[in-house]
C-alpha cells in the first residue's frame, strides 16, 4: 500500500486532496475532515460506497460530485453490501485476467452514518464483516439522523434532546444508553476495530493506515461532531471533539482480532463529563437541579468504562 | 511567492451552486455514472489540483461562496505553516503546496471559523472579517502580540 506520511503534519499536507469542496456539508461539519482525512492518507486507488445520509447527499447533488474517486451511491442501509460486491467482483476479475490494469493497488471503503450503521444498516453491515470481504466500514457518529432533522437513534446517548426524544417538563430527553458498536464489531468477527475523532488527526490516520493495510473487514468508529444537531457554534467543532476526547466520553482505542484492545490516546487532564455536555445545546436542559442525576450518573459510567478498557488493555482477552 | 498560478484553473468557481435549473429525481437515469474528470483519471492521486483536467460536473467548479458571511483573512507574516487549518478544514479550502501555506480557497471556503481556531501563532495568523471587508484594511488592523497575562 502506498501511504501518505504521517510523521508530522508538513509531510502530511503535500498529500494531494481527493475530496473537493463546495459540497453541501453544514459550515464546520467534521465529516469532511474525516473523510478528506481518509483519502488523504493513501494513494491507492480507492473504491467508496456511501450509505443515505448527510455525507451522501450533500456530495452528490445531482449533477456534481465531490469525489475523485470511484464512488457508488446507494440506498440507506447497504454501503457495507456495496463495497462487498465490488470486492468481490474485482477479485474474480482479478482472478479471471480480465482487468485492465491488476497490478493497481485498490482499497474498498464504505462510509455510513450512525443511522445506517447501528440501526438500518446493521443486518448489512454485520453479513458483509462476517463474510470476510476485504473492505474498510468507517461509521460517521454524529449521534442521530442529522439528515432528517435530528431524530435518535441507536446512537444517541442518554439525555440527549433530539425531535424524537424530545426533552421538557415530563422527560429529560433520550432514555437509553448509546449502543457500543466497538464490542459488537469486534465480536462480528471485523480485523481491525477503532474509534476515531478528527482533533486526534494523527491517531486518526495512523487507524485509517491500519484498516486499510489489515486483510479482511474492518470498523472504524469516527466521531463526528454535528455543528446542528449537537447545537455548537460551528468554529467550535475542533474544541467540542477535544472536549468528547478528553472527558473520556469517547476514548481513543483499538481492538485487533477481536481481543488484542490497545487504547491509542490517554488524555493527560482528563475533564469531566460536565464540561463535555455543558458545551452543547443539546445537553443544557442536563443542568436543571431534576435532571443532575443524569451527568452523575454518566460520569460514573465513563469512569467505570475506561477502567474496563484499561484492564482489558492488560489482560489481552 | 504568490498564489496566483496555483489558483489559476480558470475551472474552479465558475458555477453557484444550486442556482442552475435543477433535474427533478424522476429525471435521472438508473446506473448513471458522472465523470469527475475528463480524460483518464487513474492517477489523480499523485497530481495537484492545478494540474488536473475537472469535469463539468466536479464539484471542484462550482462555488459556495454565497453561504459566507464572515470570511476567514490570512496574514503570511505570522504564519509558521503548522498546517493545522489544513488538517481541520472541511471544506478542502486551505491551499498548502511544498509544505507552506499559501492562502485560502474563497470559493470553496463556507466560513465555518475552524481555520481560525485551529490556529497556534499569537496573534493568529488567521482572523475571522465581515465578508465585504477589504483584504488590505484587514492586514493593516491585524492585532498586536499578546501578552501572557500576569497572576
Amino acid at each position: 500500500m502506498a501511504i501518505t506520511s504521517t510523521k508530522n503534519l508538513k509531510e502530511f499536507s503535500t498529500a494531494n486532496d481527493r475530496f473537493e469542496g463546495a459540497h453541501l456539508l453544514c459550515p464546520g461539519c467534521a465529516h469532511s475532515m474525516i473523510v478528506r482525512e481518509l483519502m488523504n492518507c493513501t494513494d491507492d486507488n480507492l473504491v467508496i460506497a456511501t450509505n443515505t445520509g448527510c455525507l451522501e447527499v450533500s456530495t452528490a447533488v445531482y449533477p456534481y460530485t465531490s469525489w475523485d474517486t470511484s464512488w457508488i451511491h446507494i440506498g440507506f442501509e447497504n454501503a457495507a453490501t456495496a463495497a462487498a460486491g465490488a470486492e468481490a467482483m474485482y477479485k474474480a476479475r482479478k482472478r479471471k485476467g480480465t482487468l485492465k490494469n491488476p497490478d493497481a493497488p485498490v482499497k474498498f471503503v464504505a462510509f455510513g452514518g450512525d443511522g445506517s450503521t447501528y440501526d438500518i444498516g446493521f443486518q448489512w453491515l454485520s453479513g458483509a464483516v462476517e463474510r470476510g470481504h476485504d473492505f474498510t466500514y468507517i461509521c460517521l457518529d454524529n449521534e442521530n439522523y442529522a439528515n432528517t432533522g435530528g431524530q435518535r437513534s441507536s446512537s444517541t446517548p442518554i439525555g440527549a434532546n433530539t425531535t424524537t426524544a424530545p426533552a421538557g417538563r415530563v422527560s429529560y430527553g433520550k432514555k437509553e444508553n448509546k449502543k457500543d458498536m466497538m464490542a459488537i464489531m469486534a465480536a462480528n468477527g471485523a480485523h481491525y476495530v477503532a474509534q476515531v475523532a478528527p482533533n486526534k488527526w494523527k491517531n486518526m490516520a495512523q487507524a485509517f493506515q491500519k484498516a486499510l493495510a489489515t486483510e479482511g473487514p474492518c470498523y472504524i468508529n469516527a466521531i463526528s461532531a454535528c455543528t446542528t444537531e449537537w447545537k455548537f457554534d460551528s468554529k467550535d467543532t475542533i474544541h467540542v471533539s477535544d472536549l468528547a476526547t478528553d472527558s473520556l466520553v469517547f476514548p481513543l482505542y483499538e481492538i485487533i482480532d477481536g481481543h488484542e484492545l490497545n487504547i491509542t490516546y490517554r488524555p493527560k487532564n482528563v475533564i469531566p463529563v460536565r464540561d463535555y455536555l455543558a458545551a452543547q445545546g443539546r445537553f443544557r436542559h442536563l443542568f436543571k437541579p431534576e435532571n443532575e442525576h443524569v451527568i452523575e450518573e454518566w460520569q460514573k459510567r465513563v469512569d467505570a468504562n475506561w477502567e474496563r478498557l484499561q484492564r482489558r488493555e492488560e489482560a489481552r482477552v | 511567492m504568490g498564489i496566483g498560478n496555483v489558483l489559476s484553473n480558470d475551472k474552479r468557481g465558475m458555477i453557484e451552486l444550486g442556482a442552475e435549473k435543477k433535474v427533478g429525481w424522476d429525471e435521472v437515469t438508473h446506473g448513471m455514472v458522472l465523470h469527475s474528470f475528463e480524460d483518464d483519471a487513474t492517477n489523480i492521486s499523485s497530481q495537484k489540483a492545478e494540474d488536473r483536467n475537472y469535469a463539468q460536473f466536479n464539484s471542484y467548479v462550482a462555488t459556495v461562496a454565497s453561504w459566507r458571511v464572515v470570511k476567514p483573512v490570512y496574514n503570511r507574516d505570522i504564519c509558521i505553516d503548522c498546517q493545522n487549518c489544513w488538517v481541520y478544514c472541511p471544506d478542502t479550502s486551505i491551499i498548502s503546496r511544498d509544505k507552506q501555506m499559501l492562502g485560502i480557497d474563497y470559493d470553496h471556503c463556507k466560513g465555518c471559523g475552524v481555520c481560525v481556531e485551529v490556529c497556534p501563532t499569537n496573534p493568529k495568523s488567521l482572523l475571522m472579517f465581515a465578508e465585504l471587508h477589504n483584504l488590505e484594511d484587514a492586514i493593516a488592523s491585524w492585532p498586536e502580540k499578546k501578552k501572557k497575562e500576569e497572576n
